[in-house]
């Protein structure tokens, strides 16, 4: 089993003209955060939709899980949790009818949901459309079916956006630090995803600004970062 | 309170360190799962059937005040009806990945360790059920505000004609929707390219359904226009088969 679960050397990712991310080189190790830093427009989401093999990088190498990008996408999708800008959910589908069709996808027992719904507190809301639950209730269940198959590396885009600290409090098992499983995050406030860090990447317009151990990084370095 | 790791079904179903990671569907199982998603969604939102049936009975209304005539029969028949149905379609088409698209049902299906491919299986059944409900609706439709002969013995050979013509419009109707739902332009795209590449399919469609609707030919269509649909579906089945993997990519 590999110890690195990310591996990118040189990678480059453009979308026509644009080069959104350039020449990005990072390594974390297994069970280890890595928070990503910079502005909106940075480069973060297009970082972790390339880990999550939704976008093909242009160039560099990418590793995740020891599997190689674009090459062994397939091997690796059922071995990562992805929770992006949007909850990847069918508005006229129910809460667990969305979770059922997710769960078959990816070969889990129906079973997991129910647990997983109690865990985040929306059992009793469960069969109600997702286009009525409110913002947070969806955020919730776009956490649930991100954890679902249980992944050993989560990519979390924003994944606390729209959810109120005691909505936060009922995902941090499954998201947080005691999920005990490798996370690269982003998040709309920089010190909450320096705490939660062991590495830190900043990024600048798709470049790497500062990269290193979270504890080592200067937060003035980070303020800087988002002027 | 529960959480997920005291869940005691959580263990079993998913993995533990890698040792026990559930097993992906196969191709056929995982388009059922996208097919009964696509129906069930339909079901919920009612948005494409009830258009397609509405505009299909309009159209016959608009023909017979049109024509000015009470009945109509052979090659005029079968052109009325295969050409409504051809544009009734189209909304079918237009609307295939829009849930796809806007409830990001795209990157949900991408993320899942599954076949692509199944992607374009559960669409074209879906278009093609869509279809076949819809003529279901259409044909009586059609035979009540329009139809001279008496719809009893040519029923079978309608069937079979327009089984084969929805073949062609399930298989090219997703393929054209797949294209389309990437671009700014989908709603223009969809009639734009599928339109031209369905006039083959419309001919041998027509050219099959003529004989049946005339007044005093056979109940049956001639062998050569099903074949040259037939073989219109296959070779788009296989087309479809071969580039909707590129298609899905970014």
């Amino acid at each position: 089993m590999s110890t690195t679960a990310v591996e990118l050397r040189g990678l480059v990712r453009r979308f026509g003209e644009r080069t959104a991310l350039q020449g990005l080189t990072v390594s974390l190790p297994a069970g280890a955060t890595l928070a990503v830093l910079g502005r909106n427009g940075a480069g973060k989401s297009t970082l972790l939709r390339i880990l999550a093999t939704l976008l093909r990088p242009h160039g560099g190498e990418a590793a995740v899980l020891g599997e190689s990008l674009p090459r062994r996408a397939f091997a690796v999708r059922a071995r990562i949790g992805y929770i992006g800008h949007d909850p990847l959910l069918y508005r006229d589908l129910s809460a667990r009818e969305n979770l059922r069709y997710h769960a078959q996808l990816r070969g889990v027992s129906p079973v997991r949901i129910e647990g997983l719904l109690e865990a985040v507190g929306m059992r009793g809301r469960g069969d109600e459309p997702v286009r009525s639950l409110s913002a947070g209730m969806v955020q919730r269940l776009a956490v649930c079916r991100g954890v679902l198959h249980d992944p050993e590396l989560l990519l979390l885009d924003e994944p606390r956006a729209n959810l109120d600290p005691g909505a936060s409090r009922l995902v941090e098992d499954m998201i947080g630090r005691p999920a005990g499983v490798t996370r690269v995050l982003t998040s709309h406030d920089p010190l909450e995803a320096l705490a939660e860090a062991d590495l830190v990447l900043g990024l600048r317009d798709g470049r790497v600004e500062f990269a290193g151990r979270a504890d080592d990084v200067d937060p003035e370095r980070v303020e800087e970062l988002y002027l | 309170m529960t959480t997920v790791r005291d869940d005691p079904t959580a263990a079993a179903s998913a993995h533990a360190d890698g040792a026990t990671r559930p097993r992906p569907p196969s191709s056929l199982r995982t388009a059922r799962i996208l097919l009964a998603k696509d129906l069930l969604l339909e079901l919920r939102s009612l948005e494409t059937l009830p258009a397609m049936a509405l505009f299909s009975i309009t159209t016959f209304v608009i023909f017979h005040f049109a024509l000015d005539r009470t009945t109509v029969s052979g090659q005029l028949a079968a052109g009325i009806l295969a050409g409504t149905l051809l544009f009734a379609s189209m909304l079918a088409i237009n609307r295939l990945f829009v849930a796809e698209r806007e409830q990001g049902g795209f990157d949900g299906f991408l993320l899942a360790p599954v076949d692509r491919t199944a992607l374009l299986l559960a669409k074209a059944a879906a278009l093609f059920l869509f279809l076949v409900v819809l003529e279901v609706v259409a044909v009586p439709a059609f035979a009540v505000l329009l139809l001279g002969p008496a719809l009893g013995a040519r029923l079978g050979g309608i069937v079979v004609v327009l089984l084969l013509a929805d073949v062609a419009l399930a298989v090219i109707g997703t393929l054209v929707s797949a294209i389309a739902v990437h671009t700014r332009a989908r709603d223009l795209i969809g009639p734009i390219v599928g339109l031209p590449l369905l006039i083959p399919a419309l001919i041998g469609t027509a050219r099959g359904l003529g004989s049946v609707l005339s007044a005093h030919g056979s109940h049956w269509p001639p062998g050569k226009w099903l074949a040259i649909v037939a073989l219109y579906d296959l070779v788009f089945a296989l087309l479809a088969y071969a580039v909707f993997d590129f298609l899905l990519e970014d």
